[in-house]
C-alpha cells in the first residue's frame, strides 16, 4: 500500500497535473479571498472569507484529481498490471486515495501566505484557523472519495470529471437554504436527510472552531462509505 | 513432475457470449506451454483469470497450490505475468517503475536493487533505464514488462504475447530467455506466431471459441502435416474445426 501511495504520489508531480492544480488552486484562492471575500474590508483578523470558498472551489479541483485515478488506468491498461501484483484490493484503492489526500494537503498548506498574513495584520484565534484547516482537509477527503469511486466506472476521464462534479454539487447544496427551503415546504422528510448529508454544512462548524465528535464521525463514515462503494466497484468491473 | 499451475473448468461468460468454456489443463515444473488460438478465442480471458484479474463464472485455477480466487494475493506471489500489451507507466523511468514493482511485492533495500539490476541485465534494460518509459520504442516497451514480470524470479510465468513487437533479434533473444529459465519454472506464453512454439514450447495447446481443440507436444501436434500453419487453420477454421477436434486430441 505504501508502494501504491509513493507512486501515485510522484506520479502528480512527474506530471504537470501537480503544478497546474497548485498554481490554479492558490491564485483562486488567493483571489477570491481578497475580492469577493474582501479580507481587509471586513476588518477582521480571521480566514473565514477564505474558508468560505473552499467548498465551491474544491467541487471543481478536487474531480479534476480523482478523474485519472482509475480511468488513466484503464486506459492506459495499467490497471490490469495493478491488480495483478501481489496487493488486496483495499490496499490499491487506499493507496490511491490516500496519495490524492496527501496532494490536497500539500495544496492546502502552501495557502500559508494567508496566514501569516493575518498574523501580522492583527491578532487571529490560531485555534479557529487550525480546525477551518482541519475541516478543509475532510471536506477535500470527502471529495475525493466520492470522485474515486465515480473514477472507477468509467475510461473517460471527462466522464469522471463531470459526473464528480455533479455529484461533489450535490453533497454541497445539500444544505443550502434553497435546497432545504424547496424541501421542507414540500417533502419535509427529506429536507432533514439532505441537510444530514450535506457537507458544507458540516465544514461550517469547523470554520467556526468548533470541533464536534459527530462531524468529525461524519466525514470519516462519508469517506469510509465512498472508498468501500470504490472497492466493491473495483471488484465488479475491474476487467471492462 | 509437480504441477504448478493447475486449471480446473474455467468458464468465462459476459452476458451470453461464452468467452472461455470449460478449460481444463495442468502445467509443470519445466513445461513451456504455447497457448494457441485466433484472436478472440479466449487466450487472453484465460490468463487474465489466471492472473486473477478477472473472476472465473465458474471453475477454478491454482498457482503453486493457490487457489487464484480463495487466496489471490499468495496466488500473485508465485506468479509474474505479462500482461496483453505490455502496460507500464508511461511517465516513469524505467527503474521507477521496476522499483515500484519491487515495492509493491515487498523487497526492500539492497535486494530491491540488486532485484531490479538483475531483472534489467536480463532484458538488456541498462542502457534506458533511466529513460521515462514514453520516451522508448515499442520493443523497449515490452522488455520493460517482461522484466516487471521476471523480478521477483517466481515459479510460474503467464506472459500474453511476449514477442510481439519485436523485431527478429529480440525475438530470438527473449525466446533465448525463455529457453534458459525453462527447468525450474512452469510457463505459459500466448503468440500467434507458430514458430516460435516450434522455438521453445514443449506443448502447444489450441483454443478455439473458448474450447480448448488440442494440447500435444509440437512434434504430434505437426504429424505429417507440411506445417504448424496447416494443422492451426484446420483445427481452427470455423466448421472442419468441429470434426478435427477430436481425432486430434487422441493423436495426443
Amino acid at each position: 500500500m505504501i508502494a501504491v501511495f509513493r507512486r501515485e504520489l510522484a506520479a502528480y508531480f512527474a506530471t504537470p497535473v501537480a503544478s497546474v492544480f497548485i498554481v490554479v488552486f492558490l491564485v483562486a484562492s488567493g483571489a477570491l479571498t481578497f475580492t469577493v471575500g474582501g479580507f481587509f474590508a471586513r476588518g477582521q483578523a480571521d480566514l473565514l472569507p477564505f474558508f468560505s470558498f473552499i467548498p465551491w472551489l474544491f467541487m471543481f479541483l478536487v474531480p479534476a484529481l480523482t478523474m485519472r485515478l482509475w480511468a488513466e488506468e484503464r486506459r492506459l491498461g495499467t490497471i490490469e498490471l495493478l491488480l495483478t501484483l501481489p496487493l488486496a484490493q483495499w490496499q490499491a484503492v487506499l493507496g490511491k486515495f490516500l496519495a490524492a489526500w496527501a496532494f490536497c494537503a500539500i495544496a492546502l498548506a502552501l495557502t500559508f501566505p494567508l496566514w501569516l498574513t493575518v498574523n501580522y495584520l492583527g491578532d487571529p484565534d490560531n485555534g479557529v484557523i487550525l480546525a477551518g484547516y482541519a475541516g478543509c482537509l475532510l471536506l477535500a477527503g470527502a471529495y475525493l472519495a466520492l470522485g474515486a469511486a465515480i473514477s472507477v466506472t468509467t475510461r473517460n476521464q471527462v466522464i469522471a470529471f463531470v459526473v464528480a462534479v455533479a455529484a461533489c454539487f450535490v453533497f454541497s447544496a445539500a444544505g443550502s437554504p434553497v435546497v432545504t427551503e424547496f424541501l421542507s415546504a414540500r417533502l419535509p422528510v427529506l429536507a432533514e436527510v439532505a441537510r444530514a448529508l450535506s457537507v458544507s454544512d458540516r465544514l461550517a462548524g469547523f470554520t467556526r472552531g468548533v470541533l464536534v465528535a459527530r462531524d468529525i464521525i461524519f466525514f470519516a463514515s462519508f469517506i469510509g462509505f465512498w472508498l468501500f462503494v470504490n472497492m466493491i466497484l473495483l471488484d465488479l468491473r475491474k476487467a471492462d | 513432475m509437480t504441477a504448478l499451475i493447475e486449471i480446473e473448468h474455467l468458464t468465462k461468460r459476459f452476458g451470453t457470449f461464452t468467452a472461455v468454456e470449460d478449460v481444463s489443463f495442468s502445467v509443470a515444473r519445466g513445461e513451456v506451454v504455447g497457448f494457441l488460438g485466433p484472436n478472440g478465442a479466449g487466450k487472453s480471458t484465460t490468463m487474465r483469470m489466471l492472473a486473477g484479474f478477472m473472476t472465473p463464472t465458474a471453475g477454478t485455477a491454482r498457482i503453486c497450490g493457490h487457489d487464484v480466487v480463495e487466496e489471490p494475493v499468495a496466488a500473485k506471489r508465485c506468479l509474474g505475468f505479462l500482461p496483453e500489451g505490455a502496460p507500464t507507466y508511461p511517465e516513469m523511468t524505467v527503474q521507477g517503475f521496476l522499483s515500484f514493482c519491487a515495492r509493491v511485492r515487498g523487497f526492500r533495500g539492497a535486494e530491491l536493487t540488486e532485484r531490479v539490476a538483475r531483472a534489467m541485465s536480463l532484458t538488456r534494460l541498462q542502457g534506458v533505464r533511466l529513460q521515462p518509459i514514453e520516451t522508448l520504442s515499442k520493443g523497449f516497451k515490452r522488455r520493460v514488462g517482461l522484466a516487471q514480470a521476471l523480478l521477483h524470479d517466481p515459479p510460474v510465468l503467464v506472459l500474453d504475447e511476449p514477442t510481439d513487437g519485436l523485431d527478429p533479434n529480440q525475438k530470438h533473444e527473449v525466446r533465448e530467455l525463455i529457453r534458459r529459465m525453462a527447468p525450474e519454472k512452469a510457463i505459459v506464453i500466448s503468440t500467434h506466431i507458430l514458430e516460435e512454439v516450434e522455438a521453445v514450447c514443449t506443448r502447444a495447446i489450441i483454443i478455439a471459441h473458448g474450447r480448448i481443440v488440442v494440447d500435444a507436444t509440437p512434434r504430434a501436434l505437426l504429424g505429417d502435416a507440411p506445417s504448424l500453419d496447416h494443422v492451426f487453420r484446420r483445427l481452427t477454421m470455423p466448421s472442419p474445426a468441429a470434426e478435427a477436434a477430436p481425432t486430434a486430441q487422441e493423436a495426443a
